[in-house]
């Protein structure tokens, strides 16, 4: 518990880190900056767990638990991403969205 | 936990035969990996005890035995299918990579299907995600498959996400994140509906339900074959194994939600599905949109929330990895011995090939569902079980968008068997596991139709809400 802090700030922080990576995610072009809209949107899980977990339910540890994993696992996820866009980057010489178009509809 | 020890060690056992092979013996990997594997599948068919691992974190009973061995077998059918590729010179530094992912994504997957609380599941969802994203890009100096690689990596990076945001607010409203503890507190309430709607937005997307399908057509498409058919029938069946366990288990208390938001989901993915199948020429497009229309005919089953349900969605789905591996059988031996992948560039394929042009005959009929194959069946069980729920108009729908798949469907038959060229493809000889993996397809569209014994297994373990 924070001190003079009610949960609801809180979840109100992390529903806006939701929703500005959602609209990172659809409205930038280059890749990197997609995959950290992505971050921005398991960040704000993030904090959602903790704040549940330590508002409500102080006497468990599973929302804590559960945020150690989602961060390791968002960690091999970038990795994976960005040797993917480098390979783009190869391929293409750019990671700007807009290019990679050879398959539509 | 035995399916998912045995992998672990296969995928280990790789690892080490892929350091301690020199450059020459590279490709005695393939048959060796290949043998292994059908050995775990055939253990995998021995009696397993039922019960629950750390805590309630892995359960397992007889229904998610029976739904790791169909996972396994496809897998089996779908490294049979990968010889040829993976011989050529450009993939022998890479064919323990293949393995190695291919059983690590499959052991994902198994954790999903046994998971007993939300981050099991989300693990094994990981798990079977993003190797995945490094498949699709295989192909390193193709373009198009690196940007199969990175479509597949980031429109699952979001999915995952919203589906954990879902997961926070469930977790938010009950406290828990065991299903067993989460079940008996489900309500509905604004709150958990909306973490249940964010959750199957994001199990949406590995289904490729209809909003959320844009992904799967490009990666289908540039995704090397075996890839492809890999993603379309492995990983789409264990996702779905997964929402269905899920929705029975945990969200049960939910279903005056989930039956309306399924049943418009259903619909669209259907339709939309089945009209662009009907305008695509690549073989592999059409097969992805193919097989979103699939998934709209899988959620039929799920919506009647029984037990003939579940058991009317996992016999689907064995009759869908026979049906659609013995599809990309054909397809993935012509366009390893020709390149070619158009539906156009099928014609007269009847006159030079005439076996393979029958057995795509087989695989493309039980698509359609015509009567005497598999997949006939395979439907008729998930309509009667969509009707005895009473969604009566809804399963008209279907009948007719099934009646409308007929016209796709038959199109490459009319191209291998009716239209004339001067220029097919040459006549070729398929290799030995090829053709033992066709005729495992073949085998499984004729027998799992008829032999009732099957289907009766199935009803046996199946459980309901």
């Amino acid at each position: 518990m924070i001190e003079g802090i009610p949960m609801q700030h809180l979840l109100i922080v992390s529903l806006f880190m939701f929703f500005a990576g959602v609209c990172g995610f659809i409205i930038r072009k280059n890749m990197i900056t997609i995959l950290m809209s992505v971050e921005l949107i398991l960040n704000a899980v993030n904090i959602n767990l903790l704040v549940f977990n330590k508002y409500l339910f102080p006497e468990q540890l599973q929302g804590h638990f559960f945020a150690l994993f989602v961060m390791g696992i968002a960690a091999a996820e970038a990795a994976v991403a960005i040797a993917l866009i480098i390979n783009i980057y190869r391929r293409l010489n750019s990671i700007n969205v807009e290019e990679v178009t050879e398959m539509k509809y | 936990m035995r399916n998912e020890l045995i992998l672990a060690i296969l995928a280990l056992v790789i690892l080490a035969a892929e350091i301690f092979t020199t450059a020459g013996n590279k490709h005695k990997i393939i048959t060796w990996s290949a043998v292994l594997f059908a050995a775990a599948t055939v253990a995998g068919f021995l009696p397993h005890p039922e019960g629950e691992l750390f805590g309630g974190s892995y359960r397992t009973d007889q229904m998610t035995v029976v739904m790791k061995n169909i996972l396994n077998l496809g897998v089996l059918i779908v490294f049979l299918q990968s010889f040829d590729w993976l011989q050529r010179k450009e993939n022998h530094d890479k064919i323990s990579e293949y393995f190695l992912l291919v059983i690590t994504t499959l052991m994902g997957m198994d954790f999903m299907i046994s998971s007993g609380d939300f981050l099991m599941m989300y693990i094994g969802l990981e798990l079977a995600t993003i190797p995945i994203a490094a498949l699709a890009a295989f192909e390193r100096f193709s373009s198009k498959s690196a940007e199969a690689g990175i479509k597949l990596i980031l429109t699952s990076a979001l999915s995952s996400g919203v589906l954990l945001f879902g997961l926070s607010f469930i977790y938010g409203t009950t406290g828990s994140i065991y299903y067993a503890d989460i079940a008996p507190q489900v309500a509905v309430n604004p709150l958990q509906t909306l973490g249940f709607i964010f959750f199957t937005a994001g199990m949406a997307f590995k289904i490729s339900l209809v909003p959320f399908h844009l992904w799967t057509a490009d990666v289908y498409e540039g995704a090397p074959v075996n890839v492809t058919s890999y993603l379309s029938v492995i990983s789409k069946g264990a996702a779905s194994f997964t929402f269905l366990i899920i929705l029975y288990k945990v969200f049960g208390e939910l279903l005056a939600v989930w039956q309306p938001l399924l049943y418009t989901l259903a619909l669209a993915t259907m339709t939309i599905g089945n009209l662009f199948a009907m305008r695509q020429d690549n073989f592999k497009r059409f097969l992805a949109f193919s097989s979103i229309a699939q998934a709209g005919f899988i959620l039929l089953g799920i919506l009647q929330a029984g037990n003939l349900g579940s058991t009317s969605v996992v016999y689907f789905v064995l009759i869908y990895v026979f049906t659609n591996l013995a599809v990309f059988g054909v397809v993935s031996a012509v366009s390893h011995a020709t390149g070619k992948e158009n539906i156009s560039d099928y014609k007269s394929f009847y006159l030079t090939n005439p076996r393979l042009s029958l057995t795509m005959l087989m695989g493309l009929f039980s698509l359609a569902g015509i009567p005497p194959v598999a997949g006939f069946f395979g439907k008729f069980f998930l309509f009667t079980s969509a009707a005895s729920a009473g969604y009566y108009i809804l399963v008209f729908i279907a009948v007719l968008n099934a009646t409308i798949s007929l016209y796709y469907y038959l199109k490459p038959v009319r191209a291998m068997f009716i239209d004339k060229t001067d220029t097919p493809i040459a006549t070729f000889r398929t290799s030995l596991p090829t053709r033992i993996s066709l005729v495992m397809c073949l085998a499984g569209i004729f027998l799992v139709g008829f032999m009732s014994i099957i289907y009766e297994f199935i009803h046996a373990a199946s459980f309901g809400l």
